[in-house]
């Protein structure tokens, strides 16, 4: 169960960054492996033994995928991953009825791949409005509502954000979706087997799935397209017509059954996992907060998925810091870690200054972290936060009592 | 991000954290960066009646590249007349912690925190702004 662990190897980082990418969990290495091997037939082949036993696993996993978002299985598509997903539902509903509604409504804190392609759907016409977040993270229901018209094509919200975990209110915004007629497509990739998710409750027309944020396989991910009422998409692969002609390719198996399997586990675990994972997110607050003054909680804290925790520990920036705590395998919103040395948009998005942005560290925390490793690295930071305070003279100002936003830097 | 075993030696062993008392009349301070930029440094010249440095204190808000940059310079000035220090070059900054060129802009803040150092004490000390300057450049 969740006490499995997964070796490191000596002088290996403790992994603290389950947000960036899962382990594959070994039980759903086990069950891909016939896959590349003795069972390797293609699932598309009708004519012989080889292709049936693939296409059965493949719909065993369809079946297993569907099950954790309360889907039926001819709604899910198979991908190449979260990207691909969330790609394909918003160029391929945008694309389908264009000639209905051109406008699409996304939020500022959407990953990268939503807020592309949406900037590339303006670049063909399309309207966009980019709702902004409060302090918390989550949007603001009424400004959803004033903003989605009868020319709203597409809401696309994410469950859970990758960088500081908060969830947004999904059965609201589809509830407001419905009333509307707008679709209402969710980048869940940081949201599936971490918190309860009901397609049908939530009124979720199209949903964007990862296998390797659910410690399933790197390379493969799933779209849900509601059914009834039907949702229809342009296809960005166009082929053999595989996946209800959305997206066209042989599937590959061993992916499929991985993407399944991980599902499943995660399902039957969730509960559990949940209450274990809070249990040790708060022992690492806590046990910061105790060693350290001045640290803030990034995002809403209890509107959040376990597993996650963003700070920041004012004073100190945030790429030095992680310099400082090598033996954790963490992210940082510092600006020097990105290449656009820019410090994160998402939380800019939150009214942070770009100083408090630049003091930020994500940990995130998943099925293989233990007590003792959460315990490490309460200690491992604190004592960066202290050495790096020591020789930062804005902590220096600060004990000093000068205010660092009266000094009239010269912004280079 | 790989950092040189210099850069590593000054994060983990910083030479000459700390301050000297701004207001003594023989200390020269430079602040330079913005925290939202990522980067602040003080440095500090504590000058002899020779016009010698004798002490050197640094703290800097930054990345690991930012921290060597001022430590190693604190190293370097301790010892030198204002010009010989003045006259210490971003360029070789970079090149002794062989910086990759996104950390070019820290070897250069460090330059404009000696640069600032020295302004402030010779300010204090009554020669002009245009000597330091000529001096620096």
């Amino acid at each position: 169960m969740t006490n499995m662990t997964i070796s490191r190897a000596p002088g290996q980082p403790i992994y603290l960054d389950y947000q960036a990418t899962t382990p594959c969990d070994p039980r759903v290495v086990e069950k891909m492996l016939p896959y590349f091997t003795e069972k390797f037939g293609n699932p598309h082949s009708r004519n012989h033994r080889y292709g049936w036993e693939a296409e059965e696993a493949v719909e065993i996993a369809r079946e297993q995928v569907a099950d954790i978002i309360g889907a039926d299985a001819k709604e899910i598509i198979f991908t190449s991953g979260a990207t691909e997903s969330n790609n394909l539902a918003i160029k391929g509903v945008a694309h389908f009825y264009k000639d209905k509604r051109d406008h699409i409504v996304t939020v500022v804190t959407e990953h990268k791949c939503v807020l592309d392609t949406c900037r590339h759907l303006e670049q063909e016409g399309f309207r966009v409005t980019y709702l902004p977040v409060g302090p918390d993270g989550l949007i603001d229901l009424a400004e959803l509502e004033a903003a989605v018209t009868d020319k709203t094509v597409l809401v696309s919200v994410m469950g859970v954000n990758n960088e500081i975990g908060v969830i947004q209110p999904m059965a609201e915004i589809g509830a407001i979706c419905r009333k509307k007629g707008a679709f209402f497509h969710t980048d869940c990739a940081q949201a599936v087997g971490k918190i309860p998710l009901d397609v049908n409750a939530m009124n979720i027309d199209l949903m964007s799935i990862s296998g390797h944020k659910l410690y399933g396989p790197k390379g493969v991910g799933a779209l849900y397209v509601r059914r009834r009422p039907r949702v229809r998409l342009v296809p960005l692969i166009n082929g053999g017509g595989q996946e209800r002609g959305m997206r066209s390719g042989t599937l590959s198996t061993p992916l499929c059954v991985g993407l399944g399997e991980a599902c499943r586990l995660a399902k039957a675990e969730m509960g559990a996992e949940s209450e274990r994972l809070h249990m040790l997110r708060d022992r690492l607050l806590n046990g910061l907060r105790q060693r350290l003054p001045e640290i803030y909680v990034n995002g809403d804290l209890d509107r959040r998925i376990p597993g996650n925790i963003n700070i920041s520990f004012a004073f100190v920036e945030g790429e030095g810091l992680m310099m400082g705590v090598k033996d954790l395998a963490v992210s940082s919103g510092s600006a020097c870690t990105s290449a656009s040395l820019e410090p994160s948009y998402v939380l800019r998005a939150l009214g942070l200054d770009a100083e408090m942005a630049h003091t930020s560290l994500r940990f995130g925390l998943g099925r293989f972290t233990t007590e003792a490793e959460i315990d490490y690295a309460v200690n491992h930071v604190a004592e960066a936060v202290e050495h790096l305070r020591a020789m930062s003279p804005l902590w220096e100002m600060h004990l000093d009592g000068v205010d660092i936003k009266s000094i009239e830097w010269a912004e280079h | 991000m790989a950092y040189s075993d210099k850069v590593i030696d000054h994060y983990e062993h910083p030479r000459n954290v700390g301050a000297l008392d701004k207001d003594s009349g023989d200390v020269g301070t430079g602040l330079v960066g913005a925290p939202a930029c990522g980067d602040v440094m003080k440095l500090q010249i504590k000058v002899s009646a020779e016009g010698i440095i004798e002490d050197a204190k640094f703290k800097t808000f930054g990345c690991g590249s930012a921290i060597a940059s001022s430590s190693l310079v604190t190293e370097w000035v301790k010892g030198k007349t204002l010009d010989e220090a003045a006259a210490i070059k971003n360029t070789d900054i970079a090149q002794e912690l062989a910086l990759p060129p996104v950390k070019i802009h820290c070897s250069v803040l460090a330059e404009d925190a000696i640069k600032a150092a020295i302004a402030d004490y010779r300010k204090k000390s009554g020669q002009s702004g245009d000597d330091a300057d000529q001096a620096a450049g």
